[in-house]
């Protein structure tokens, strides 16, 4: 790509829905981030309008937070580790499509925490007092729970699933991905029916149209794919679980 | 009325605070700018310190006391630091029953590793993401309380200020929704501060974009104190960038990474074409002993002197090699695979085979609200006395990196994390304890007064919304970043600022001619940013002022025109001409900055430390070689 002394940066905006076009100067190790501060600095666009600043997410600025997801030339990633000598101009930004739009770049993921809640995703630990050291675990074990820990939700799983859009109510791959995290530690693993539960039903793990775009998005290498697929065969194996045990229950007579 | 408490900010303190007070049965109400999961702990990459000595080597909380100490130039408070060091290990523990996948033994037992400022394996770590990773363990606890209704989460709202009673007591806060930009009251028994480091008003650092410092300036500028501002930590190992500086963790040491410099100057061969006899490993031959884990403070003066002053920086530039590539791909991506990845991503190097580039940036704030404890004679603090972590504004407490209690000069590596949820574990028991026996009338905040502080805010921003300059809020603020850089972080001189000190004011007059850039009421993040600009601006006047008036070297506060001699004997304590020198510099100068605000600009005195009084620890001279 040729180096030339501007950018031209396209920014889809609302509060009126319209395109903007900026004329950046380029800056060394710009990336997306630093060109949006940029036309803070300077919020004219290339037709020398006066503009207000576009409104964006953003924190860490070292993909672990997970607030700047856009889309970038059609792709949905962070933002921050969008580097602009890797990127084809005019840059586009758009914000994601599959979550309320609050304005500009900025959209609202609370159905991403809402999903943490549902599927339990936690280990409940009985108080915060001293009860000595936790469970043991291999190695082996903590790199595989390592590697599924590190779901900043950040959404780049629910922008790209065919099955994700505001009619349906998929729960998504971040969410289904939460379960094996904590099902598989040792204390979590006590309460695994319940997360599992939280699979079942309504935009559930069967809602997956195994398209598998998600596992290509994470930014994080988080193999999404087969955390659908062992959830999906766990809840299986918990729902017949569940039948045989309410059965066990009515024959004794326990209580329901 | 129930009892309400509010914690503003949602990284490790606030959250370990609010776990606090719901596990009590507490009701809750947690404000962030944004969600909590999102908070910049998520930036600590390293480890969480605690003496749980697995490795055989002897490790005691009272050692760890002592390098903490010893860390910070004896200026932090001692009963705290013994308090934190002692909890570190069931800390730790407690994380692990939550979940955070730290790293592990052959025996499946927690693993350590070794940071700056010890001789131990004392630092837990899950990976090179560790502040992630204990984030999410307390935010996922949060969540678990928020479901059943004990939490209620404020995200996207924006402290603007507490609210104070005639007595002068906090009863509350103002906040607004950064989405909406609505502006209410919240009442509370009893309000605690976790807002994180001022590191934006730098500019750029190593920081989240979010860690303004904005809370502070206004908790200062509303009767707060804020203690040793001059203390400001800058990383040794960061990568330089454009928006931000990317921290290279000090686990890249604690793990064998060595710093060094071609020994010919201007060496044009790449790092991994020079040969190991034409390496020089600056740190390892001025500190046989610490060698690459000698303190931050320690370790980024050197580099800069290495660059600035012996031009022998990489090129002739302001970089240095971090170098890895010794060391095994496999260990790399297992204990330190995180800042491997961001090295790769945003350098287009692999640091596994090629020696990494990197330079000092600003990184995290020693100073910060000044707290209270409570302790017995021998220094253990009163568990749940409402004076532990309190301001003093009744009923406003702080914790975590907004506060300065635990650090005093130097942060050791890794101690961060454990301070932010130190203080969280022993400020959520202290609110309680104080809505219990001192709140002035508990669960009964005067709605007169919620409407006035209300009323107060609403006003300033619409004048703020009317504001049509000529000055653009972003070209002042990018303008500040740019001059603390050059006047307050590692090299600090007094003329240069008494001229920042001059340029701080222009600064303000421009501000008030500052251009709003957005009258809308849809996330007007530049309206809300003009009021976080100012409010940024009085910490850095804070900042510049009691740096101007510390005329000594301390930490990370160094001057050269007040340094200590260099002692002649292997011991320090052994020659008497610089023990008298440093005797005489702590009798002026082992005290804490109070900084207090006022309309003409900072007041700042220096207060003894009480504890020293019946010190846990003498303080001794800083030595590392």
């Amino acid at each position: 790509m040729a180096q030339t002394d501007k950018l031209v940066v396209r920014i889809e905006r609302s509060h009126p829905d319209r395109w903007e076009e900026f004329h950046v100067e380029r800056r060394p190790n710009a990336n997306v981030i630093s060109v949006l501060m940029q036309i803070q600095r300077n919020p004219v666009t290339a037709d020398g309008k006066k503009t207000t600043p576009p409104a964006w997410d953003a924190a860490c600025l070292e993909e672990v937070c997970g607030s700047c997801t856009m889309n970038i030339n059609g792709k949905v990633r962070q933002a921050c580790s969008a580097l602009i000598d890797k990127l084809e101009q005019p840059i586009r930004l758009q914000p994601m499509k599959k979550f309320p739009l609050v304005r500009d770049l900025a959209v609202d993921r609370q159905k991403m925490f809402d999903a943490l809640k549902r599927v339990q995703a936690w280990v409940p630990v009985d108080g915060t007092y001293d009860l000595g050291p936790g469970p043991r675990q291999a190695s082996e074990e903590q790199e595989m729970r390592y590697v599924l820990s590190t779901c900043m939700t950040c959404g780049c799983c629910l922008e790209v699933c065919p099955q994700v859009s505001p009619s349906t109510k998929f729960i998504g791959a971040a969410a289904i991905s939460q379960v094996r995290l904590f099902n598989s530690h040792p204390t979590g693993k006590m309460n695994a029916a319940d997360r599992l539960h939280g699979l079942m039903g309504e935009g559930g793990v069967t809602d997956c149209g195994k398209a598998a775009n998600c596992v290509t998005a994470c930014p994080k290498g988080i193999p999404l794919t087969s955390s659908i697929a062992e959830m999906a065969r766990e809840t299986t194996k918990q729902a017949l679980r569940d039948f045989f045990r309410r059965d066990e229950r009515k024959g004794g007579g326990g209580p329901a | 009325m129930a009892e309400r408490y509010i914690v503003v900010g949602g990284g490790l303190a606030g959250l370990m605070t609010v776990i606090k007070l719901a596990e009590a049965g507490k009701h809750v109400d947690v404000f962030s700018i944004v969600p909590v999961k999102r908070s910049h702990s998520v930036c600590a990459q390293g480890g969480i310190n605690g003496a749980v000595n697995t490795k055989g080597e002897g490790d005691h909380p009272d050692i760890h006391v002592m390098d903490t100490l010893k860390g910070g130039d004896f200026l932090a408070e001692q009963p705290p630091v013994k308090g934190m060091c002692y909890a570190a290990p069931q800390i730790i523990y407690l994380l692990d029953r939550m979940g955070v996948p730290f790293n592990r033994t052959t025996e499946g037992l927690l693993d350590f590793r070794r940071f700056g400022g010890t001789l131990h394996h004392r630092t837990a770590f899950a990976g090179a993401s560790t502040g992630q990773q204990l984030l999410y363990a307390l935010d996922e606890q949060v969540r678990r309380y928020e479901t059943e209704g004990l939490v209620r989460k404020f995200e996207y709202w924006e402290y603007l200020s507490f609210v104070r009673d005639e007595g002068g007591a906090c009863r509350g806060i103002v906040a607004m929704n950064l989405r909406t930009m609505e502006i209410e009251a919240f009442p509370a028994d009893a309000v605690c501060m976790a807002t994180g480091g001022p590191g934006i008003v730098y500019g750029r650092s190593t920081n989240s974009t979010i860690n303004t410092g904005s809370a502070n300036g206004r908790s200062y500028m509303d009767g707060a104190i804020y203690a040793n501002a001059e203390f400001v930590q800058v990383h040794p190992t960061a990568i330089p960038g454009e928006d931000k500086h990317r921290l290279m963790s000090e686990s890249a040491r604690g793990e064998g990474g060595r710093v060094w410099v071609p020994k010919e100057k201007g060496d044009k061969r790449s790092g991994k074409d020079i040969p190991e006899g034409e390496r020089w490993y600056f740190l390892e031959e001025r500190y046989p002993h610490y060698g690459n884990l000698v303190p931050r403070d320690v370790a980024t003066r050197e580099i800069f002197s290495v660059c600035r002053d012996m031009g022998m920086g990489i090129g002739g530039a302001d970089q240095v090699y971090l170098d890895v590539s010794h060391i095994p791909a496999a260990t790399l991506d297992r204990k330190l695979g995180g800042i491997m990845e961001i090295y790769e991503k945003f350098q287009g190097v692999d640091p596994r085979h090629e020696p990494m580039k990197i330079f000092p940036a600003v990184h995290y704030s020693m100073g910060g609200l000044w707290v209270d404890y409570e302790a017995d004679s021998k220094g253990n603090l009163i568990p749940g006395s409402p004076r532990q972590q309190m301001t003093n504004i009744p009923g406003l407490y702080a914790a975590g990196e907004c506060d300065y209690a635990y650090h005093g000069a130097n942060r050791l590596g890794a101690n961060s994390l454990l301070s932010c949820i130190y203080a969280g574990t022993i400020v959520g028991p202290a609110m309680i304890s104080y809505a219990k026996n001192n709140a002035p009338k508990k669960g009964d905040v005067p709605s007169s007064l919620l409407d006035s502080s209300k009323a107060k805010w609403r006003e300033r921003f619409e004048a703020i919304y009317k504001m049509d300059g000529s000055e653009n809020p972003y070209v002042i603020g990018h303008e500040m970043g740019d001059l603390m850089i050059k006047s307050a972080t590692v090299v600090k001189v007094n003329a240069q600022l008494d001229q920042a000190l001059q340029q701080i004011e222009v600064f303000k007059d421009r501000w008030k001619k500052c251009n709003v850039l957005d009258t809308g009421r849809t996330v007007n993040q530049s309206a809300a940013y003009v009021n976080q600009l100012w409010n940024m601006l009085e910490i850095a006047h804070l900042i510049l002022k009691a740096s101007r008036l510390r005329d000594e070297s301390r930490g990370s506060h160094y001057k050269p025109e007040f340094v200590l001699p260099k002692p002649t004997t292997k011991k320090p304590g052994d020659d008497p001409v610089f023990m008298a020198a440093w005797n005489a510099r702590n009798e002026k100068w082992l005290k804490n900055s109070i900084g207090t605000w006022s309309e003409s600009g900072p007041k700042v005195e220096f207060r003894d430390l009480s504890s020293l009084q019946n010190p846990i620890l003498k303080p001794e001279p800083r030595h590392y070689d």
